[in-house]
């Protein structure tokens, strides 16, 4: 590594650890910030000799980060940027902090993929889905696709694990070289309703999804979910236990052992290693307070409210809604989630757009109590289990609440 | 095409104004949400389900209906919604919507028609799409082509007194400028945001209204929805409901933007 290179590394590692004293947050993007100031190929550097892999897509990046880290471990240490900083400073960081590690597995935000696949020539990339995900400042999903399927055509050597039920991951993917397909399921549909490829209309039934109009169609998978395991491509069924709730974290589960699979680990080695992981940067950690069970489920855009509420048990639930930057100023989406599963229970509702809920909820004919915040909602349910969903900065005002659980 | 029936609550017959309803002859209020397929791109379901949610609570069987682009559009509905899109989506609906006349019909029979963002242009004579010049349906007096920036964030507005509603509050997300022909109104004097170009926002004539507040427009503006419900049936005024959370929001929302 060059000289300016291990400077910056090292003023990264320092800042990050300073960050952390100070109980500024986890370090990681102030650290990878000042590294790049000192030296904007840092990340490139950092990356040379590893063996990479990146983790992309709207949803479920974090905990397949987390799931794909602990199974490649298989092989020898991994650095990975486990707290959710998907930008390049947090790869930066990420690495710096890590030493000289033969692994390392990234979340990466979807926009910042080319960049990223660029800086750090990973071996493998993970596409998992796309769909809406903050319009007022994101780009629209169908150019995102293009983005990516541009970023592939550049690099013709990278190994891709792709989502076979995602019209619009299939479209990106299709024309590489070397595609694993996994198959994870797909609930939310009203993103690829129309053919990315032709404009025609796309018709599913049962597993299978084709364009009616061109010959785009859903590639047979590889790795696919089955009960409570996964297939692998020799077609052996492996049963997956994790601590984490719900059919999406089976299918972050058998992307997880894809991509481990192209580090040489087998699924044999990788699946207990995947029970090691409880929660991910407090999503689903689970808190005890006043007697109150809580856990907490973040839910960012329309296609995690479904799978939030496939997971929430029958008890009270919290919906905490906010719309700060992070999160999108517009809540808008809010009418593109059905929330009728919840009628029934208990629900309140707070956070900062907590009105633009009620609202909501009412058009949606599922009763609730507003309550005025996160303690006063813990206090208003009975002793015993409290569900909570939240988007991403309610999420974190909750998780500081309750002392940055892990 | 699928429909869903809501049949609840108190019987219909309670208003008896009912007869006085123009556009249908069936029995239930008709809404067609107009290529879900194409003009769906954030939340614009909310005003389907806002409008029946709020026809539902006064006794009024509802039927909403989603017609897909490949479908042909019914011309006796009550209610015409159309949504928010991308360029590409959004000049293949103006064309399907030219091709089929289904919607023009329904106008000149008397339908409402309530149309946001990308729903808007395509109703005016023209509007820009990939940089491209394309026909809209010309059921307003306006035409549409880009602004020098786009425009993203809260919009306010004092209505058109003519319409008897107070301000409107929504959220926009368009990078077109809409000039407006003698033969509309603007829907309103903007008081936050752009709009058609800084100055006024929407534009409506007869029972056709259009406007840049994106997405679920109606949540924000419950008495917006009730005169698209008055317009249908003819039921004026309508039997009050219960508008503690929409009278909320708009008060927060409305009180960050002056």
């Amino acid at each position: 590594m060059p000289l300016r290179a291990k400077v910056a590394s090292s003023v990264s590692r320092t800042a990050a650890a300073l960050s952390r004293a100070a109980k500024r947050g986890d370090g990681s993007v102030i650290g990878g910030w000042l590294g790049l100031k000192i030296d904007p190929d840092l990340l490139r550097h950092l990356s040379a000799g590893r063996a990479i892999a990146l983790i992309t897509g709207t949803n479920g990046k974090t905990t397949t980060t987390r799931l794909a880290a602990a199974a490649v471990g298989v092989k020898g240490p991994v650095a990975t940027n486990s707290f959710g900083a998907n930008l390049p400073t947090g790869h930066t960081s990420a690495l710096a902090n890590a030493g000289n590690t033969p692994y390392a597995v990234l979340e990466v935000d979807e926009h910042y993929l080319p960049r990223v696949l660029e800086a750090t020539r990973a071996r493998v990339v993970a596409f998992l889905n796309l769909s809406r995900d903050q319009l007022d400042r994101a780009q629209e999903v169908a150019m995102l696709a293009q983005r990516w399927r541009s970023a592939l055509a550049e690099h013709p050597e990278v190994r891709v694990v792709a989502n076979a039920d995602d019209p619009l991951v299939v479209w990106a993917a299709i024309n590489h070289p070397t595609v694993v397909w996994f198959s994870a399921g797909q609930r939310w549909h009203d993103d690829s309703m129309v053919c990315p490829e032709c404009g025609g209309s796309i018709e599913r039934a049962d597993d299978q999804w084709w364009c009616t109009a061109c010959p785009l169609r859903r590639p047979e998978a590889q790795w696919v979910v089955e009960d409570d395991g996964v297939v692998d491509p020799d077609g052996s069924w492996h049963k997956v236990v994790l601590q984490l709730p719900g059919r999406i974290n089976l299918g972050n589960a058998a992307t997880a052992l894809a991509v481990a699979a192209q580090f040489g680990v087998r699924p044999i080695e990788a699946v207990p290693r995947l029970a090691g992981v409880t929660s991910v940067a407090g999503r689903y950690a689970q808190v005890v307070r006043d007697g109150r069970v809580i856990r907490l489920l973040l839910a960012k855009n329309p296609a995690s409210w479904l799978e939030a509420f496939d997971m929430v048990e029958e008890a009270p639930t919290l919906l905490a809604i906010n719309a700060r930057d992070p999160d999108g100023l517009d809540t808008s989406w809010l009418y593109d989630v059905d929330f009728s599963p919840l009628r029934g229970r208990l629900v309140l509702v707070t956070g900062e757009r907590a009105y633009d809920l009620a609202v909501r909820l009412e058009v949606n004919e599922v009763p609730f109590q507003h309550v005025p915040t996160f303690a006063a909602a813990v206090t208003t349910v009975p002793v015993g289990r409290l569900e909570v969903i939240a988007n991403y900065t309610a999420f974190q005002d909750i998780r500081a609440e309750l002392d940055r659980v892990n | 095409m699928s429909t869903d029936a809501f049949t609840s609550g108190a019987p219909f017959s309670a208003f008896p104004q009912r007869d006085a309803t123009p556009a249908s002859s069936s029995s239930a209020l008709r809404i067609v949400w107009v290529y879900p397929d194409l003009l769906s791109t954030y939340g614009d379901r909310g005003n389907l389900l806002v409008l029946g949610y709020r026809a539902r609570k006064r006794g009024m069987p509802v039927e909403l209906i989603e017609v897909r682009s490949t479908e042909a559009l019914p011309t006796t509905a009550d209610i015409y919604l159309i949504g928010g899109g991308e360029d590409g989506p959004q000049a293949v609906a103006a064309q399907r919507l030219i091709a089929d006349g289904g919607l023009h019909r329904a106008v000149s029979q008397g339908s409402v028609v309530f149309a946001v963002c990308a729903g808007y242009q395509l109703l005016g004579s023209s509007f820009i799409a990939k940089d491209t010049k394309c026909a809209g349906l010309e059921l307003l007096d306006v035409h549409s082509d880009r602004g020098p920036s786009r425009a993203v964030g809260e919009l306010a507005g004092d209505v058109d007194p003519r319409l008897g509603l107070p301000p409107v509050s929504g959220f926009e997300d368009h990078g077109g400028r809409t000039h407006l022909g003698p033969g509309v109104s603007p829907l309103a004097r903007i008081t936050r945001g752009v709009g058609n170009d800084g100055v006024t926002e929407g534009a409506w004539r007869g029972k056709v209204i259009g406007t840049y507040a994106h997405g679920p427009a109606l949540a924000r503006n419950p008495a917006l929805a009730d005169l698209l419900l008055r317009w249908a049936t003819g039921i004026d005024p309508l039997p009050p409901i219960d508008d503690t959370w929409p009278e909320r929001l708009r008060a927060e929302r409305l009180a960050g933007v002056r």
